[in-house]
């Protein structure tokens, strides 16, 4: 039996503030929690807490994993690593790899792959993968959603791509509903969005750069919103990026279709304003929005519209970031810097409340997938993080276990910074400051 | 060689660094800008046009979009003033080789040019290159977003054939045709109001969208725009916008927005007409208007050479 205490923590999970206490681990479950149960606990380990906040682990369900194909991107190994260290116990990653996973023997490799990652505490997040909704995102024909399911995928979603067909998107959602599958959608009209490079507005006029509209991205989520309407489908509109898209998800959720809906710590704290230095790692989709949109997403944030926080994290070669606009991939790594980047501008800015907050990296996606809420309680799974919210330290991308080696935020002061990540029981992150 | 000494205006000595855009210049500098221009026009008439001003100094062309014309005016702006210069030309993205932006860049940042003139499909490259590199970058294009030695050549060719100019103050430019893809048009904008003029847009509304250059007057009326111009500028338009989502044919934008000399009864009696070329005959412009009085189109392409030598020599000399 291996076992772990944890002394003098500020507990506190999607139910509330449970006071401060000591946490007993045994055998990667939760053995006693409470007030003094960690006092002269024989244990393989002893973390002296110090007051700081342990929470269960974040759960995302939106990351870019590059296995297989794009290893040098990210792997297994740097992503599910980076995830650990960004306070995340459970990702779900994306299919739009090469080849695309599409088949069920690539859903049961990436699960094999990651369990033996978790083997001997090497410091993994737990895997979930996605697979793709059509065979090589190709948007015309479906994958086989019953035997991806059996190989382990947990969610269908051509990310990065989006359905431009709608009888497909259809029959997808049909399939789902019947297999209690969450359907998640990249929803922006192909034909609107061009070959815009960022939101379409003043800033895209006066700097030249190809413009994507709003209405590229709300006229899909209105049809995708139609589509759950219509099969009754567990339909996730991922990213949202914009106010337009954000109002036709609450008119739908009005109406009570069945959709949820996901925002990115990017879309919540940059403005297409980055773009005027024409740095490309500024490029995602959907692309930055302006101010006015950040806005309105923060307030659904905060009028409980948004069901969970997403990273969309989506590592590249720096080389590929210092290529000119047109060229350069979409996407950014952030999955290590989503946690404090979010409780620096948002809870600490007054914004949202801490508990909010987490509950869109802890209950939120749980909900969204159906899955149990992650609690501190005995018999709980051990996927908890430890959080130091004082220390303020600079957002370091050559310390990053991913291996894009950027970073937006580069530089920009943030507290909030995960101490320790234990997955299981075992510990699969533990920040340098944290080693005595 | 002639060791001919050129006399430039002092102003023009304070040195600056890019010409990317006209964000950091000033009308003054500008101004002065243009009087070197003149002196620069000057050397070009003489029997041995060739000064040794730039003598030492390394000019790179780097021409990641195709572009003859352009490359050519440069490497004649600087092997007139005698510099050396080396050339680069890259179509499609340098990902394609393997390699970016910033090592291609780096790759040939060793061979010590003083200065690069860029060229680029995609917006913001020579900001981006400018970043990388010690050495002086213009701008010879990037994307939609700016040409500015072509907005200086189009200004410095008003100013010497508008007949009694008399300063830009009260001067309206009317730009014609398909803004929205127009780096001529965005750079035109930007210069002529910095010089004090005015300038009113023109064309079909999916290629003028109203985010374009907010508080430039703009119309989607021809005639409107034609009204008292000083100054009437017709852009390119591409053969693959003239039938598709953006337009229903070139018959419809000839009847509409075609520069005729009909229209042109509507704007100033000394109104000089201007292109930057290449020219669609009997799309953008009739004929008899391009061949025509009014027109400049040939001055414009004449003014290229002296500009670019005033640039190359504003930007380069007192740097050591």
């Amino acid at each position: 039996m291996s076992r772990l205490v944890i002394l003098d923590a500020r507990l506190v999970d999607g139910s509330g503030e449970l006071g401060r206490g000591d946490v007993v681990v045994e055998d990667g479950r939760i053995a006693a929690l409470g007030e003094g149960v960690g006092a002269g606990v024989q244990a393989d380990r002893t973390v002296l807490a110090g007051g700081r906040t342990l929470t269960p682990a974040l759960i995302d369900l939106h990351a870019h994993l590059r296995e297989p194909g794009q290893e040098v991107k990210e792997d297994l190994a740097s992503g599910l690593a980076a995830a650990a260290a960004g306070g995340f116990g459970t990702v779900v990653s994306m299919a739009n790899t090469s080849p695309v996973v599409d088949e069920p023997g690539l859903v049961a490799d990436l699960v094999a792959k990651a369990d033996a990652l978790r083997v001997g505490g090497r410091g993994a997040a737990r895997l979930r993968p996605a697979a793709s909704l059509s065979h090589g995102l190709r948007g015309q024909a479906l994958t086989d959603f019953a035997a991806l399911q059996a190989a382990g995928a947990v969610m269908i979603t051509d990310d990065g791509i989006p359905v431009a067909d709608g009888r497909l998107m259809r029959s997808a959602c049909e399939y789902a509903r019947d297999l209690g599958l969450v359907v998640q959608t990249h929803s922006e009209d192909p034909s609107l969005r061009g070959d815009g490079v960022m939101n379409e507005g003043i800033v895209s006029q006066e700097l030249g750069l190809p413009g994507n509209p709003t209405a590229a991205e709300a006229v899909m989520v209105a049809r995708d919103c139609e589509v759950a309407l219509l099969t009754g489908a567990r339909v996730h509109i991922a990213h949202v990026s914009c106010k337009r898209a954000m109002q036709v998800i609450e008119h739908y959720k009005a109406l009570g279709a069945p959709v949820t809906c996901e925002v990115t710590p990017h879309h919540l704290t940059l403005t297409d304003e980055a773009l005027r230095s024409f740095d490309p790692v500024f490029k995602v989709a959907p692309p930055l929005r302006t101010a006015d949109d950040v806005a309105y997403l923060r307030d659904a944030v905060r009028r409980g519209v948004v069901d969970s926080i997403g990273t969309d994290h989506a590592p590249h070669t720096r080389a590929e970031k210092e290529l000119d606009l047109g060229s350069a991939p979409f996407g950014l790594p952030n999955i290590e810097v989503a946690l404090p980047l979010l409780y620096t501008r948002l809870v600490l800015a007054g914004e949202l409340g801490e508990t909010d907050l987490l509950r869109l990296l802890q209950d939120g996606p749980a909900e969204v997938m159906g899955w149990p809420a992650p609690r501190l309680e005995v018999g709980a799974p051990a996927d908890l993080v430890l959080i130091d919210l004082e220390d303020e330290r600079a957002v370091e991308p050559e310390r990053f276990r991913s291996k894009a080696k950027f970073s937006p935020w580069a530089g920009e002061r943030l507290r909030g910074w995960p101490w320790l990540t234990l997955i299981d029981g075992e510990v699969a992150f533990e920040a340098p400051e944290a080693v005595v | 060689m002639a060791t001919v000494q050129i006399e430039v205006p002092t102003s023009a000595r304070e040195r600056k660094r890019n010409l990317l855009d006209f964000a950091d210049w000033t009308a003054d500098e500008i101004g002065a800008l243009f009087d070197t221009a003149d002196v620069m026009a000057q050397v070009l008439t003489r029997t041995i046009k060739k000064v040794p001003a730039l003598q030492g100094f390394t000019v790179g062309t780097l021409f990641f979009e195709d572009s003859t014309r352009t490359r050519l005016s440069f490497e004649r702006a600087a092997r007139a003033q005698s510099a050396d210069v080396i050339s680069f030309a890259s179509g499609g993205s340098s990902l394609s080789k393997g390699e970016s932006l910033k090592d291609t860049l780096r790759t040939i940042d060793q061979m010590q040019a003083d200065l690069y003139v860029v060229r680029h499909a995609c917006a913001g490259v020579p900001h981006q290159i400018a970043r990388w590199t010690e050495a002086s970058v213009v701008n010879a294009g990037d994307g939609r977003r700016s040409h500015p030695t072509q907005a200086l050549l189009d200004a410095y060719t008003f100013r010497g054939r508008f007949p009694g100019f008399d300063g830009f103050a009260g001067k309206r430019l009317a730009i014609v045709g398909d803004v929205m893809h127009s780096r001529v048009a965005r750079s035109n904008v930007e210069l002529w109001r910095k010089l004090g003029g005015e300038v009113v847009l023109c064309g079909p509304p999916p290629l003028l969208p109203p985010d374009v250059a907010p508080g430039v007057a703009r119309t989607h009326r021809l005639e409107e725009a034609l009204e008292g111009a000083h100054a009437v500028m017709a852009l390119r338009l591409q053969r693959e916008r003239m039938a598709s989502p953006l337009l229903p044919s070139a018959t419809e934008y000839v009847a509409r927005y075609q520069v005729t000399e009909t229209a042109l009864e509507l704007a100033h009696p000394d109104a000089l007409v201007m292109h930057p070329g290449p020219l669609n005959r009997d799309i953008e412009i009739a004929s008899e208007v391009a061949d025509g009085p009014r027109s400049v189109i040939e001055a414009q392409v004449a003014a290229g050479v002296p500009i670019r030598m005033a640039v190359l020599y504003t930007l380069l000399v007192g740097k050591r």
